[in-house]
């Protein structure tokens, strides 16, 4: 395939604002919808396709997400897909519109992702479910999914030297990132001492280290290239890769909601774990790279763990994250701003929307329409998350 | 009278002194697989192959470890007041994967770390009026 053959345009861009509403996810995910496309200037009754991302805490219109979407925006006979992929839900909805609209069956697409989330956390469903591993790793071990964030932190402490302080200072960071952004639901600057003074949750993880869960929209208006020129004319953002890959067997890397790995006796582990391997497909597919990026949208759900995804993403070697973070280079005047929009600091998880919400950062900075944050000159941007049960997400987006 | 032991959950454990994790391992390709909750082999490389049940490693190396400090949601059965847990990462010698499982004992005065060796034994998980129940757990080896 020529180079581009795989790009489709990102037309529009819309969210709800992030936070703690207590309102119906439908009502969050219609606004998203229509601030996008009125973004796109597309009519509503001109989508042809509508990707949702899923939620399962939400009943039945939660799992037909899509369906309850076009429902809500009034039925225009479009064709309808629904997705879970836990925290990836989001990007592996909006995979299925731009492999409808790669493959000529449509036009145009809008992708929207939505929740209504509970308090605390984020618990598995409900009832005797003894054949579920996500029921059974709470009641036999009580690994919530802050357990698995801390195992990950405890490592790269014992293994690379990181202090507490490293950690900590990925969330002052993130706070002074999303100071301005109106989306956030977090606006609040956090001193070191604030983090050090936080209660812990899970050792070596302190509360304002762990991503909250919030109510929150996202959604985005895709397009082939050539709808996009005869429609909106100039050049608009592109999505140059989607990456939905799973894990190569045999993953050695304990991941939520495993109670065990894959085992190396029969054959080695592969060349690439993984987390990297989500980030690898994406490049691959793109033809760029890490030294391409100025800017990164990464899953935050810990503190430490935004800094495992420097060297997933190929941004720093395995064991530099610390430095590259004291150095200054994922912040404004870094070489690659990390969680421009605050991240899940400033967000909490709203799971089916934040992979979309990636995306739409990373569009209004690669227009240059990112208010006070922006990040200066953006040409390339990523964003990459992981759900639970072996979901890869990556998406890279330019100009 | 003294309480009941009855494991929290059947088949994934052996019970006693010496207990070990039950999992199963492929015929031809060799691979280990815990927990033994779905009867097919997981190795594709060698599809369709048969399993057999197997003891895995009594013994491993810290992978990690951490400790709550806050009570999870249920199913998880809490004691009242709630009381901090450490869950360890094991990584097994032979087996060459990692399993996880609670840590009986205090991380900190066994100056547990990445690395740091530990062995199974069987543990309380919770208990009611008559009966104790009881799960896989790891603490510092030849403790």
């Amino acid at each position: 395939m020529s180079a581009g053959g795989h790009d489709v345009a990102v037309l529009g861009v819309g969210m709800h604002p992030w936070g703690k509403w207590g309102r119906n996810f439908v009502e969050y995910g219609v606004a998203a919808a229509r601030d996008a496309l009125s973004d796109a200037g597309v009519d509503w009754r001109d989508i042809q396709f509508v990707a949702g991302g899923e939620t399962v805490r939400n009943g039945y219109p939660g799992y037909v997400a899509a369906a309850t979407f076009t429902q809500a925006l009034g039925w225009n006979g479009a064709r309808v897909a629904s997705s879970y992929a836990a925290c990836a839900s989001g990007v592996t909805a909006l995979e299925t519109a731009r492999a409808q609209i790669l493959a000529g069956l449509v036009d145009v697409a809008l992708v929207v992702g939505a929740d209504t989330t509970p308090k605390g956390f984020l618990a598995p469903t409900a009832g005797e479910r003894p054949d579920d591993p996500d029921w059974l790793r709470f009641r036999l071990l009580g690994a919530t999914n802050p357990t698995y964030f801390a195992l990950y932190a405890r490592r790269r402490i014992d293994l690379y030297g990181a202090t507490t302080d490293d950690f900590a200072a990925v969330k002052v960071k993130n706070a002074r990132h999303g100071l301005t952004n109106p989306y956030a639901r977090y606006r609040k600057e956090f001193t070191l001492d604030d983090v050090r003074n936080s209660p812990i949750v899970s050792d070596p993880l302190r509360l304002l280290e762990i991503c909250a869960t919030s109510d929150g929209a996202a959604a985005v208006v895709l397009s082939s290239v050539d709808y996009a020129r005869s429609h909106a004319g100039g050049s608009p953002v592109r999505i140059r890769a989607v990456s939905t890959v799973t894990p190569t067997y045999p993953n050695t890397v304990i991941e939520m909601p495993n109670f065990a790995t894959d085992s190396a006796a029969s054959a080695p582990p592969p060349e690439r774990g993984f987390r990297d391997s989500v980030a690898a497909a994406a490049y691959e597919q793109a033809g760029l790279g890490p030294e391409d990026l100025d800017l990164a949208e990464v899953y935050d759900l810990s503190t430490a763990l935004e800094l495992d995804w420097y060297e997933n993403i190929g941004l720093c070697k395995q064991g530099e994250a610390e430095r590259l973070l004291r150095d200054g280079q994922t912040t404004h005047g870094g070489s690659c701003v990390v969680n421009p929009s605050g991240g899940l600091a400033c967000f909490g998880e709203a799971v089916p929307a934040q992979a979309i919400a990636q995306v739409c950062e990373v569009t209004w900075h690669l227009r240059g329409q990112a208010g006070e944050r922006q990040v200066e000159g953006a040409r390339c941007g990523l964003t990459i998350n992981q759900g639970l049960f072996g979901h890869g997400s990556s998406v890279i987006l330019s100009t | 009278m003294a309480k009941k032991r009855v494991p929290a959950i059947e088949g994934w454990f052996t019970t006693g002194d010496t207990p070990s994790l039950l999992g199963t391992r492929g015929s031809e390709s060799g691979s280990y697989f815990f927990p033994p909750q779905i009867a097919v082999s997981r190795d594709p490389n060698a599809v369709g192959e048969d399993y057999e049940p197997v003891e895995l490693s009594r013994e491993g190396s810290v992978w990690s470890y951490t400790t709550n400090h806050y009570a999870p949601p249920e199913p998880y059965v809490s004691p009242d007041p709630f009381v901090p847990y450490t869950v360890v990462a094991v990584e097994l010698d032979t087996e060459k994967m990692v399993v996880l499982g609670q840590y009986e004992g205090d991380p900190e005065a066994d100056g547990l770390s990445v690395g740091s060796r530990v062995e199974l034994v069987e543990g309380i998980l919770y208990e009611d009026d008559s009966t104790e129940y009881t799960v896989w757990m790891w603490r510092k080896a030849g403790a």
